[in-house]
């Protein structure tokens, strides 16, 4: 009699394991991550994390996904098998957002109330490095290569280049107003820089750092500062890019070759960070003030669903 | 706390006042000047070993000095015991915004400084600004009231300077008495009314019982209160005038005397959804709330208020504001504080963008479509050509809350939905719309 369930329990698991990923996304409001099915798109488990939880990664090796509590001053790290917190690593004041390296093992976490960037060793724990850039630091991207990392600081509307292994700033790169999100394309020849209260997105060439390309986005019927360009991400061809205009509650879909809008997709409100599904099919969009998350299929560049999760979702990483 | 984490926040503190030293020296190298002029450099602390290697930095080649111009107005207390008697609103948001500008010109090879200039109680501050500019100053922040900035922006001296007004809510200065070389920061009364009256009138909380004080103030926020009921379809359905004398704000035994007589100010009043309250000088707006004869809201100077800051503001990473100043100053930041800080942002983003300090220079760029400036409204903000307000987004705040934000949806406008808070382009009655006009049909 409990053999039987046990064992189509197990069957389940197997079937569910062959496509199915695991989704996290912080609830800057709730202190709580939301773990999804990425196939049932039904909550696994609400894990309680630190106050303030908008920062998340997941590390190369899938084994933990990384979470900056900001009013904790401190990283949750969470073990995606149990999907409990397992330890926390002390970040000093305000962590935002961060990245990891793609050997796994140095963090970079921008201190947005202290102007600083965090670099981290992953296993211990252990300040590496603290690199002055300026007021309000918040975007932060490892090159492919993990030889550059890209930051931004808002209220200073700089973009730095940092070189990953000496941690010294190599460029300060004067952009548009508040500067969000800097994300290196996926052959690591640019890094796209989202331009909050500018928006617009600068594209920087990181070897020559200078700015190659500048454009913003024109939605018909939308007012101009309301569109805010925040949170890209990359098609895994490299061929598209995905800027979640925040207020204007869409995603621009941009040709990366052209830099030009192919089209905008309407989402739920204040959409932020996103992430791709490991097989490049689907993207996953935190939606704030609708408190969902949103899932877009990338060939045919239309929302699909929109599921509830936590209050005011802010980032996405994705388990395969 | 683990111990770790302290130590950690002991470290982030040594290095916050390391920077202090660094920024006066780099300074004390450039140009000769006074050295009470900025920068803290009390409590210096020496560089721990842990102190991670600064990237050097560049050679300063363009030196910005802003003077920050205000005078030691005798101010009354206020009206709460909640609130603190703060003496140093205003050149505090001053100070930490200098530091921004200099995170951000040192590494971009251009340096600022913030000069203080402070005027005693009753000292005639046209003066003082007059050695200001025969010494070649052309950028101030204007932290003064109406007749002082008026007296000091019409000197022939100052022709060609550019101040920014983050104190004056008056709306004269905004029409008839507007200047070529005057910015306005802060909102003015008009814009402050509008954007309340948005929110009432979204709320169909349209019959409004005004109560106005005595002073010259309470009337100009009263009549811009008056043209907003007529510009969003409310009504004023009863006005009074507070006429009692107001007392000192600490008596032992006042609540009973107040508990008698803020019934008999509001009695007698036809219906009415909201008693609006006019009382700039703070001598008896806090005594309404509770005490009204009918149980209504109160809004206006006290209750729910239409103000740039708010110390619950969190929005659009005002709380990294919010912690950066009170990390550094001990204290919450008032409006005062965060007009006088965008001020200096105002003048560093121009700075910053254009290499070039000329206050002629900074006035074009000013006015240009590529100026913006952010200040945690959620969009950049600009200046209205025709008579030089920086048009905003207003936070709409009980006492302990923030409740909204206006422009509200709904109240449109072709250009900026900012625009329909306070006067726009054919409301205006500034003369520099003439020029600006005929400037734009060139």
């Amino acid at each position: 009699m409990k053999l039987l369930p046990i064992g189509i329990l197990l069957l389940s698991c197997v079937g569910n394991a062959a496509s199915a990923s695991t989704i996290f996304i912080t609830n800057e409001k709730d202190n709580t991550v939301s773990v999804l099915d990425s196939e049932t798109l039904q909550p696994i488990k609400t894990i309680p994390v630190g106050k303030r939880p908008r920062g998340i990664v997941i590390t190369p090796d899938f084994k933990e996904v990384l979470v900056c509590a900001g009013d904790d001053n401190n990283l949750d790290v969470i073990d995606t098998t149990t999907l409990e917190v397992v330890r926390h690593i002390d970040t000093g004041p305000d962590p935002e957002l961060l990245d990891i390296d793609h050997k796994g093992q140095h963090i970079f976490v921008a201190n947005e109330d202290d102007g600083y960037v965090t670099v981290l060793d992953r296993a211990t724990g252990k300040v590496l490095s603290e690199i002055e850039v300026g007021v309000e630091p918040e975007g932060m991207s490892v090159s492919p290569d993990d030889k550059l990392v890209a930051a931004t600081s808002e209220a200073t509307s700089m973009a730095h280049i940092i070189d990953a292994e000496t941690f010294e700033v190599k460029a300060n790169i004067l952009v548009d107003t508040r500067p969000r999100v800097a994300r290196f394309t996926p052959d690591g020849k640019q890094v796209w820089v989202s331009a909050e209260v500018g928006g617009t997105v600068a594209v920087i060439d990181p070897e020559a750092l200078k700015i190659i390309k500048k454009f913003g986005f024109k939605i018909p019927g939308v007012r101009p500062e309301l569109i805010q360009p925040m949170g890209i991400e990359f098609s895994n061809d490299g061929k598209l890019a995905f800027v979640a205009i925040g207020r204007a509650n869409r995603l621009a879909v941009v040709d990366t070759a052209t830099y030009e809008v192919k089209d905008y997709i309407l989402i739920g409100q204040r959409p932020w960070h996103m992430a791709l599904s490991p097989d490049g099919k689907k993207l996953y969009t935190a939606n704030g003030l609708t408190n969902d998350l949103t899932v877009v299929d990338v060939q045919s560049l239309k929302a699909e669903r929109s599921v509830p999760v936590g209050r005011l979702p802010w980032g996405v990483a994705i388990k395969p | 706390m683990r111990i770790s984490s302290f130590v950690r926040s002991l470290a982030t503190r040594v290095r916050g006042i390391g920077l202090a030293p660094l920024l006066l020296a780099v300074m004390l190298a450039g140009a000769g000047f006074a050295a009470a002029e900025t920068a803290p450099a009390a409590d210096v602390a020496p560089m721990s070993e842990a102190h991670p290697a600064e990237t050097p930095p560049a050679k300063p080649h363009l030196v910005t000095a802003i003077v920050y111009l205000g005078k030691d107005y005798n101010e009354p207390a206020p009206l709460s015991l909640v609130d603190k008697d703060v003496k140093d609103r205003g050149i505090q948001g001053a100070r930490i915004a200098i530091e921004e500008d200099n995170r951000t010109g040192r590494l971009i090879g251009q340096e600022y400084k913030l000069l203080e200039a402070i005027a005693p109680t009753g000292a005639d501050v046209a003066a003082k600004a007059k050695e200001l500019l025969a010494a070649g100053h052309g950028l101030f922040v204007a932290d003064l009231e109406a007749p002082d900035l008026l007296a000091v922006a019409n000197m022939p001296e100052a022709q060609n300077a550019v101040f920014l007004d983050m104190r004056t809510n008056d709306d004269s200065l905004r029409q008839e008495q507007c200047r070529a070389n005057v910015f306005h920061i802060g909102p003015n009364w008009a814009m402050r009314a509008d954007a309340l009256a948005q929110y009432l009138v979204w709320k169909k909380w349209r019959r409004w019982f005004l109560i106005v004080g005595k002073t010259p103030a309470d009337e100009g926020y009263a009549a811009a209160i008056r043209r907003a009921a007529s510009r969003f379809g409310a009504k004023i359905v009863g006005e009074t005038v507070y006429s009692f004398d107001a007392g000192s704000r600490r008596t032992d035994t006042g609540h009973q005397q107040i508990q008698a007589q803020m019934p008999m100010l509001t009695q007698g009043v036809a219906d009415h959804d909201i008693v609006i309250v006019a009382d700039e000088a703070d001598i008896f707006g806090d005594y309404l709330m509770f005490r009204t004869a009918e149980p209504r809201p109160v809004a206006g100077t006290h209750g729910l208020v239409a103000v740039a800051w708010h110390r619950s503001f969190e929005e659009y990473a005002g709380t990294q504001m919010q912690n950066r100043f009170e990390k550094k100053t001990g204290r919450v930041m008032t409006e005062r504080d965060y007009t006088a800080w965008l001020a200096v942002r105002v003048f560093g983003e121009a700075v910053v963008r254009t290499g070039n300090n000329n206050p002629a220079a900074v006035r074009n760029y000013l006015l240009s479509d590529a100026f913006e400036v952010a200040g945690f409204k959620g969009e950049g903000m600009t200046f209205r050509t025709w008579d030089q307000q920086l048009r905003q987004p207003i936070l709409i705040a009980g006492p302990r809350a923030l409740v909204s934000i206006s422009p509200q949806e709904g109240f449109l406008h072709p250009k900026y939905l900012t625009d329909t808070l306070g006067f726009d382009a054919p409301e205006s009655k500034c003369p520099l719309k003439s020029q600006t006009a005929a400037k734009e049909s060139e």
